[in-house]
């Protein structure tokens, strides 16, 4: 809403110094959300007079058609010899009045006028146009042309009310009677103290049976509806230059007279208003809801088909109007210019039920100020005082009679109460305000209240949005001051801290980031292309997705149901820009539905809802684990002056799904793996054990070297993936203190030979499992393949570790242990001890 | 060696007198003093302290003496061989010194070298942020709550009091997740808020209920500088009894004194939320320039535009309404709530300029964050 200053002048006398940013922060503090305050006529400096076009002088020869003018502008120039000005605007005639700028003035935007040489003439100034004036479109974009009544010479910048504020308030929805002057001035005639002469306080002629004939069908959509009648209309007439201005200001275009003033008193009372074209209307006017297949042509100039829930305004022929929407355009007022102009009208001020109107507007994507209030709601008690204020300005300004007829049709409601106690906005702020100031805020804001200790507030008809007790609390609070609400704290009961998941999903981070990797944060929309692009398999349970209706790109509809492409897209990007030694990880949920998921159900509100209508709820949500993921590309290590540099490898991503489990408490098991996108011989499969049984919790290796292509990712990209919703159920729980023995270490190595196929960690397990309790640990120091071994041979070399809790080991018992090892793994895996 | 003499001639015995011992202490002091380095002053204390030495023979000496003789001799022999040894540990610490010192400088490397081998880690400055905040109300008693992201409408909207067809919801740009004609009817969105936290923990726990919820939330808001169709938003929730707005109001002063320093403070608004009844828009004092920017052309504050005030959030007592549609009673207990987006809090916290670089994954932005926040 648009509030000029000028017009908020008269319902509230403001004192008079008082600067719009002032009025601003007053309203501010009362809860209207004022923008900004915008200076119209910042900088502007006369002379600027009304003219009077004397002679029009056309110039040949240019690319487009000039013309020499002299205009009368009284005594402004000083001389009152006619004003030569040369002008390139066509839409003025001799004698018409026009607005010109004299040298010497400025113009908004700091345009300084000054006689000149142009077109091979000297133009003293400036015939203008609305544009140049600051004033807003009015749609012709070019000069202006005044009334004939205003003296040349006479000052403009006066006449056409170019200085001036303007609040710009975004209306809450909570607010729509702010949608309206009379809504904002009520605020700031509260906020300053001072009484309000509400416009909608105007006689009223009662309701008789001569009106134009109405027929309300559905009371519950439309519960009041005014019709009143005016005739002799000047279809000529054109909107006073005051009026046009308001409007201008306001953010509206001046159209027509007739539009013009039920625009305008919509604007002043909040009440959105139709005027009909009485010859175009085929008898009675009814409202019902519209029939299916019912068409309509709006005033927009679209054609469209009705839902059975719109309402609309009939006559004998059908629909004539999508109510409190748009009108029709066959019962549009004419348009004079084109000689069909409207001399009969009648006024329609209809009150149609918040949610009908919220929904068609909605429905048919009309977003209109009719139905932007209504939607909002509007103060039904207003209609027929905007009825009235529409006739008497079709009266005053357009030369019009009103028909003594005036049809009221109310459907039967009584005024709403709340009852709270009267201490009870003292509850809600923690403020002792006491019962007075309660009664007398409540009633500042037009609530009617009676009772003691239990108040009984009957609330005014324009505020629907007052229906609760803390609604009216809110109102006290805030007309006392936000600003003056103590500061307490209140006093929680201990709390037990972060979850063991919390803190879960904040060691992983921290662990991640201490290995070198640095977090991303990627979006979670992916398309059916990035599946593609990961090489899965048509029944790949990655590929069944939550989709969106509305997605922000049709190329990406989906969720994520995997980490991978995003931090793909971020590799990609980092490389793009000149980074190739990359490590970067995301913690985050991905979505994964089994397709058959219900539909939500919308449940009651006015109880909790049981247990099973939660379950039912849940059920129709995807299941939604926390993933960790890395990709690596480049060198883990940079080469420099130390050394050699080291490439990122598949090893350095199944580590990394080692130091997201560690975290977990989880050892992983690594298992050789084919699984996309991973290259088929350098991908693992990451277990981990819950509840005794082994469970495929990620995967790591590098990328499939299709899949680096795909994703234009740097060649030997890899990559891990890991559930961190698995890893916490797999957790051991505390750790368990190790023994640590003060005994002698007594260290053995072994070489094994085995099959190329055998992975190294059954090798390991096995000699693990053969070593029994002295071992204290083991590690794989070499593998080796040569010739010598003969082919499909490796040879793995481990560091085994002996140690007693209780005495020093002697070689025989060392030996015995390696030798039970080895054992082991000639057993389980086909080695054979080397050098043996 | 001899053999024990059992015919007793003290003058036969050359080696053990004292001008003889004397002589020997003095040649192998100066071998010492002599040595130039630790491997000439090995030699040397071979030959004068070694089992072939004069001393060590003339030690061996004394057992040929007769008993009566025996105690003068080992007595000048041992000062000989004393003051030998003091002597060769004095020289041995000298040139063991002069070593060191010497091995130290050749040693020396230049310590400015870069050392750039294994680039630093970083976390998001977003998850960062989040942690610190919920640090503030963890120290306070409050605990974390989490809910999904992709939420029943009913979560996100209806227990919250968004009536179906009242403009609030249209407010939110929602992402409708599609049922499986593909048509909007799911009853499942992405939340576009963690409010629907609110209601869960509400559900879920019995009052007193002091929670924070951060987490991720979604609105159709096409990528620029300052909107991301994907943010974090940090909310809270205290549900108790006589909880009031002033609690409301010394919670936000408490938090913006422990993320931006003591002494600042909060403003409340009034605004419209569904589910808050009173509302409120909250601003914190700008901590750069504490409000001194105001009316002050000559002191202009980039960070708040002169203002004073940088615009936080919604806050206000929780609607009675969504008590009842949690299952609290209203009569009991009341509660206050107030939720923020941390990316307008990175940016003025932390300088960023554009908001796209919080989501482009770029490490040159995220590796200055670090750790910690």
């Amino acid at each position: 809403m648009r509030v000029p200053l000028s017009w908020l002048r008269e319902y509230v006398d403001l004192p008079a110094g008082e600067t719009g940013r002032d009025v601003q922060a007053k309203l501010v503090a009362a809860g209207l959300e004022v923008e900004r305050v915008e200076q119209l006529g910042a900088g502007l400096k006369g002379p600027l007079v009304v003219g009077q076009v004397l002679t029009i002088e056309e110039l040949e020869g240019f690319k487009k058609p000039i013309r020499f003018c002299t205009v009368d502008v009284g005594t402004a120039n000083g001389t009152g010899e006619p004003q030569e000005i040369v002008c390139g605007a066509r839409n003025f005639s001799v004698g018409d009045k026009v607005v010109v700028v004299l040298p010497g003035a400025v113009l908004p935007g700091d345009f300084a006028i000054a006689a000149r040489k142009t077109y091979g003439r000297t133009s003293h100034g400036m015939i203008c146009s609305g544009d140049e004036l600051g004033m807003g479109d009015d749609g012709t974009h070019g000069i202006i042309v005044l009334p004939q009544e205003y003296e040349p010479g006479t000052d403009a910048i006066e006449l056409l009310e170019l200085v001036d504020e303007v609040l710009d308030i975004a209306v809450t929805p909570d607010r729509g009677y702010c949608l309206s002057m009379r809504g904002v001035a009520r605020e700031a005639a509260t906020a300053y103290g001072l009484p309000l002469r509400d416009p909608a306080l105007l006689d009223v002629p009662a309701p008789n049976s001569y009106g134009y004939p109405v027929k309300v069908a559905d009371p519950a959509g439309c519960s009041r509806f005014t019709a009143r009648t005016v005739t002799g209309v000047d279809a000529e007439a054109r909107s006073p230059i005051w009026l046009q201005r308001r409007l201008q200001k306001a953010g509206m275009r001046p159209i027509s007279l007739a539009v013009d003033v039920t625009n305008y008193v919509m604007l002043e009372l909040g009440q959105p208003l139709h005027a009909y074209d009485r010859s175009r209307i085929d008898g009675a006017i009814g409202v019902r809801r519209a029939e299916r297949g019912e068409r309509l042509t709006t005033l927009d100039g679209t054609k469209r088909t009705l839902h059975p829930e719109d309402l609309v305004i009939t006559d004998n022929r059908g629909p004539i109007g999508l109510a409190g929407v748009m009108g029709g355009a066959e019962t549009e007022i004419g348009d004079h210019a084109a000689g069909q102009g409207s001399t009969e009208i009648v006024v329609e001020a209809a009150h149609f039920d918040a949610v009908a109107i919220a929904r068609a507007a909605r429905r048919h994507k009309l977003s209109s100020e009719a139905s932007k209030r209504f939607e909002r709601g509007v103060d039904p008690n207003a209609a027929s005082a905007a009825a009235q204020r529409t006739v008497d300005l079709l009266v005053l300004l357009a030369g019009g009679t009103a028909e003594a007829g005036v049809t009221e049709i109310v459907a039967p409601s009584g005024p709403r109460t709340i009852s709270i106690s009267a201490d009870h906005p003292d509850r809600v702020a923690g403020v002792p305000y006491g019962r007075e100031t309660v009664v007398r805020r409540l009633q500042q804001v037009g609530c009617d209240v009676y009772g003691q200790d239990e108040l009984i507030v009957t609330v005014p008809s324009w505020r629907p949005d007052l229906t609760d007790p803390n609604d009216l609390a809110e109102e006290v609070i805030r007309l006392e001051g936000y600003e003056n609400l103590p500061s307490t704290l209140p006093r929680p009961p201990a709390g037990r801290g972060l979850t063991e998941r919390q803190r879960l999903h904040r060691r992983v981070g921290r662990a991640l980031a201490g290995a070198g990797y640095v977090e991303a944060l990627n979006y979670p929309f992916v398309g059916d292309a990035a599946l593609d692009q990961l090489g899965l398999a048509a029944d790949d349970p990655r590929r069944t997705v939550v989709r969106l209706v509305n997605p922000l790109a049709d190329t990406e509809p989906a969720l994520r149901t995997t980490l991978l492409p995003g931090l793909f897209a971020a590799l990609r990007r980092n490389d793009g820009r000149g980074g190739h030694d990359l490590a970067l990880f995301e913690t985050g949920l991905v979505f994964r539905p089994t397709g058959d998921e219900p539909a939500a159900v919308r449940l009651p509100v006015d109880r909790r809802p049981t247990d099973e209508e939660i379950a039912g709820l849940n059920a129709a949500l995807p299941r939604q684990p926390r993933r960790a993921a890395v990709v690596l590309a480049g060198s883990r290590e940079l080469a420099g002056w130390w050394g050699q540099g080291r490439r990122a490898t598949w090893a350095d991503a199944v580590e990394a799904g080692r130091t997201v489990a560690r975290e977990a408490g989880v050892e992983l098991i690594v298992r050789q793996d084919q699984h996309a996108p991973f290259h088929p011989g350098r991908c693992a499969a990451l277990l981990a054990v819950i509840d005794g049984q082994e469970v495929f919790v990620g995967s790591a290796g590098e990328l499939h070297p299709r899949v680096t292509k795909a994703f234009g990712l740097p060649e030997r990209t890899c990559a891990m993936e890991i559930e961190l919703d698995l890893l916490e159920r797999a957790g051991t729980g505390p750790v368990q203190s190790p023994r640590v023995s003060a005994f002698p270490v007594a260290t053995q190595d072994v070489a094994l030979v085995v099959a190329a196929s055998v992975p190294a960690a059954d090798v390991e397990a096995a000699l693990r499992s053969g070593a029994g309790e002295l071992l204290e640990s083991l590690r794989l120091f070499d593998v080796f393949v040569g010739e010598q071994l003969g082919e499909g041979k490796k040879s793995l070399a481990y560091a085994l570790r002996f140690r007693a809790a209780d005495r020093t080991l002697t070689a025989d018992e060392a030996s015995a242990a390696r030798d039970a090892a080895v054992a082991s793994a000639v057993a389980r895996t086909g080695a054979v001890l080397r050098g043996a | 060696m001899s053999a024990p003499n059992k015919s007793y001639d003290p003058v036969e015995v050359e080696a053990l007198k004292p001008e003889e011992l004397e002589r020997m202490r003095d040649e192998a002091l100066a071998a010492f003093a002599g040595a130039a380095d630790l491997p000439a002053l090995h030699e040397a204390k071979i030959a004068h302290t070694g089992p072939t030495s004069p001393l060590s023979l003339a030690n061996r000496e004394i057992g040929a003496l007769p008993p009566q003789a025996k105690a003068e001799a080992g007595k000048r022999v041992g000062m000989a061989r004393g003051a030998v040894s003091k002597a060769l540990a004095a020289r041995q610490a000298e040139l063991e010194a002069e070593r060191d010192a010497r091995v130290l400088v050749e040693e020396a490397v230049d310590v400015t070298l870069a050392y750039d081998r294994a680039p630093a880690g970083a976390r998001h400055p977003l998850t960062t942020l989040s942690e610190r905040i919920e640090d503030v109300f963890v120290a306070m008693g409050y605990e974390v709550a989490e809910g999904p992201e992709v939420e029943a409408e009913w979560f996100n909207f209806d227990a919250l009091n968004f009536e179906p067809d009242h403009p609030a919801r249209a407010m939110q740009d929602t992402f409708f997740v599609q049922d499986k004609q593909g048509k909007a009817d799911s009853g499942v969105v992405l939340r576009t808020h963690t409010s629907p936290v609110q209601v869960r923990t509400m559900i879920d726990r019995e009052p007193p209920v002091y929670v924070i919820c951060p987490g991720r939330v979604y609105r159709t808001d096409e990528l620029d500088a300052t909107h991301t169709p994907v943010f974090t938003q940090v909310e809270l929730l205290a549900i108790d009894e006589g909880l009031t707005m002033a609690d409301l109001k010394g919670t936000l002063d408490h938090m913006v004194q422990a993320l931006f320093g003591t002494g600042m403070s909060t403003r409340l608004r009034p605004n419209y939320f569904p589910f808050t009844e009173p509302s409120a828009e909250m601003d914190m004092q700008c901590y750069v320039c504490r409000g001194e920017s105001v009316g002050n052309p000559d002191r202009p504050c980039r960070t708040c535009s002169s203002e004073g005030w940088i615009e936080l959030g919604g806050c206000g007592m929780v609607n009675p309404r969504v008590l009842v549609a949690a299952g609290i009673d209203p009569e009991k207990y009341s509660g206050f709530a107030f939720g923020f987006g941390i990316e307008r809090m990175l940016m003025f916290r932390h300088n960023v300029e554009d908001m796209r670089d919080m989501v482009e994954g770029d490490v040159r932005f995220t590796r200055p964050f670090g750790m910690e926040i």
